[in-house]
């Protein structure tokens, strides 16, 4: 008989995540996949299953779920408390969710994403072998929606005892100013001073998704409490030294593009493919789960690496 | 121009060719290469991105790449057609007369210029089976709208910035309508799903002129009419 978990109450957006679909660029399809791959992996990891299962990423918390049977849940990135039939339970640990019983999330106090797990995982149809939403293509399962039945897939429950049962987050979330390393290119040479990028601070913008992060320059750094040890001039605005077209070229993971107005957009799982401005430079890989959990209104700055 | 290697992070490589044919002809080399390495292609017009898998190292992947890319032989004289897909349409667009009026053509002679020339898919983006179609007449070069519609019906045929393109789902978009076809462009359950891939031929038949023996299809190429793939 196959398990099932019930959506009992959504939160602001519950979408179904896994590694993403991947050797469909000549379709115009993107990778899409779980935002924070670190807290993702994680959260599998914890309930036994193998990597690659599907999971709940859960944005700003919100989410109420029942267990149909017996269940092993975790949930990782964000940590929003969560409680089992009213019992706070512990972030980053596999937790047994009986038959019946709910776990609730509430709102994260940092980070913006959570990921739930359920050992034997999410098990809904694949599109293109992903059972990812891709928000930017509309591929893959619609968002959830209260009173959705989600199927469970087989556990193994021996998988579980090779897992730890507790451990730290993979992602550090929820810095004053969130370092990102990035590198320079590949149009760094269209800009008067590409290097400005790295200079003062960088805001989350509201308008931000998981296409990207839209990024502007704070209205008061020093207002706003800022740690800068300069006490210069205003944060240069990134200025390009032509106003030639680039023809359209392939985004990478992180490319960070910034369009005519000089406000950058960071390009997150749900990037599209290709781009028509030019791209300064690309955050390394390692930092993109961090740049995940970003909420809007928060800082960030960047650090060149070579 | 000899193809030069530009840093796109530490898990991609951007080969920048400097025209289509040569980005075509790389692509082709580096798919055969099978470098275990690799995640995945983006083609476009004149540049070419290679994705690679985790725990790479990207300065060796790159040096790889650019290698291939160096020793790729273009020969434009042995370009194959192959077997364009050949896509009906009936021009009706609400934004042919506009086009006709920014090109000094007549609305016919937008026509004959459209299905007048083979094209060929520099690459897809913008939506899923969204080819970017290159090399048409140079005459129909228009600008996108200033403002994008909402709303773009599929099967929208348009043009802009030099390319042509068939919207293949409902989505916002700038681009010159001129015309719809009820071809399917993309089909989930087909593999692969985007009827029209990087590098392939497409001709344009005008339905409602297709008692010209000039535009009936080739024995040997597929119609993308409803249903056929």
């Amino acid at each position: 008989m196959t398990a099932h978990l019930t959506v009992v109450r959504t939160g602001p957006l519950d979408l179904l995540q896994d590694v993403g679909r991947t050797g469909h660029a000549a379709d115009g399809v993107g990778r899409s996949g779980a935002a924070d791959r670190g807290s993702y992996a994680l959260a599998n990891s914890l309930v036994g299953n193998p990597a690659g299962a599907a999971v709940i990423e859960c944005t700003l918390g919100g989410l109420t779920v029942r267990a149909e049977e017996d269940l092993f849940v975790a949930v990782t990135g964000a940590p929003a408390a969560a409680e089992v039939d009213g019992d706070l339970v512990a972030h980053a640990s596999r937790i047994l969710l009986g038959r019946g019983q709910t776990l609730r999330l509430r709102t994260p106090r940092t980070g913006l994403r959570s990921y739930l797990a359920v050992g034997g995982g999410i098990a809904v149809p694949t599109v293109l072998g992903s059972a990812s939403s891709d928000t930017l293509s509309e591929l893959g399962p619609a968002p959830l929606a209260n009173g959705d039945t989600l199927p469970i897939g087989a556990h193994d429950p021996t998988a579980v005892s090779v897992a730890p049962a507790t451990t730290t987050d993979a992602t550090v979330i929820g810095e004053a100013v969130t370092a990102l390393r990035v590198l320079l290119g590949p149009r760094d040479d269209w800009f008067t001073n590409a290097a400005d990028l790295a200079v003062g601070e960088w805001q989350v913008s509201v308008h931000s998704n998981r296409v990207g992060l839209r990024l502007h320059r704070p209205a008061s750094a020093a207002a706003a409490g800022s740690s800068v040890a300069d006490t210069g001039p205003p944060a240069p605005p990134l200025q390009r030294n032509s106003t030639r077209e680039l023809p359209s070229e392939g985004l990478p993971l992180g490319a960070i593009q910034v369009p005519p107005s000089g406000q950058p957009v960071l390009f997150l799982a749900d990037h599209p493919l290709t781009g028509g401005y030019p791209v300064i430079a690309v955050v390394l890989d390692d930092d993109i789960d961090r740049a995940a959990q970003l909420r809007p209104g928060q800082r960030l700055r960047f650090v060149l690496t070579s | 121009m000899t193809p030069r290697l530009l840093t796109a992070g530490d898990r991609a490589v951007l080969v920048q060719t400097d025209d289509l044919a040569t980005t075509l002809a790389i692509t082709a080399r580096i798919r055969q290469a099978h470098l275990p390495e690799m995640e995945d292609l983006i083609p476009a017009s004149e540049t070419l991105l290679v994705r690679v898998i985790a725990g790479t190292d990207i300065s060796s992947f790159g040096a790889r790449v650019l290698a291939l890319a160096i020793g790729t032989h273009i020969d434009d004289s042995a370009v194959d057609l192959g077997h364009p897909l050949h896509i009906p349409v009936r021009y009706n667009g609400p934004d042919l007369e506009e086009v006709a009026r920014e090109t000094g053509l007549s609305c016919a002679e937008v026509i004959r210029a459209h299905v007048g020339t083979p094209w060929r898919a520099a690459f897809v983006g913008f939506a899923p089976g969204f080819a970017y179609l290159a090399g048409g007449d140079p005459r129909l070069r228009v600008p996108r709208h200033a403002e994008s519609r909402t709303s773009v019906p599929a099967g929208s045929v348009a043009i802009a910035g030099g390319f042509s393109a068939v919207y293949p789902r409902q989505s916002p978009g700038g681009w010159r309508i001129i015309g719809t076809t009820d071809a399917t462009l993309w089909d989930i359950d087909a593999d692969p799903p985007a009827a029209v891939q990087p590098g392939g031929w497409v001709r344009f038949v005008d339905i409602d002129a297709t008692a010209t023996p000039s535009t009936t299809s080739r024995s040997t190429s597929r119609t993308a009419t409803k249903g056929a793939r």
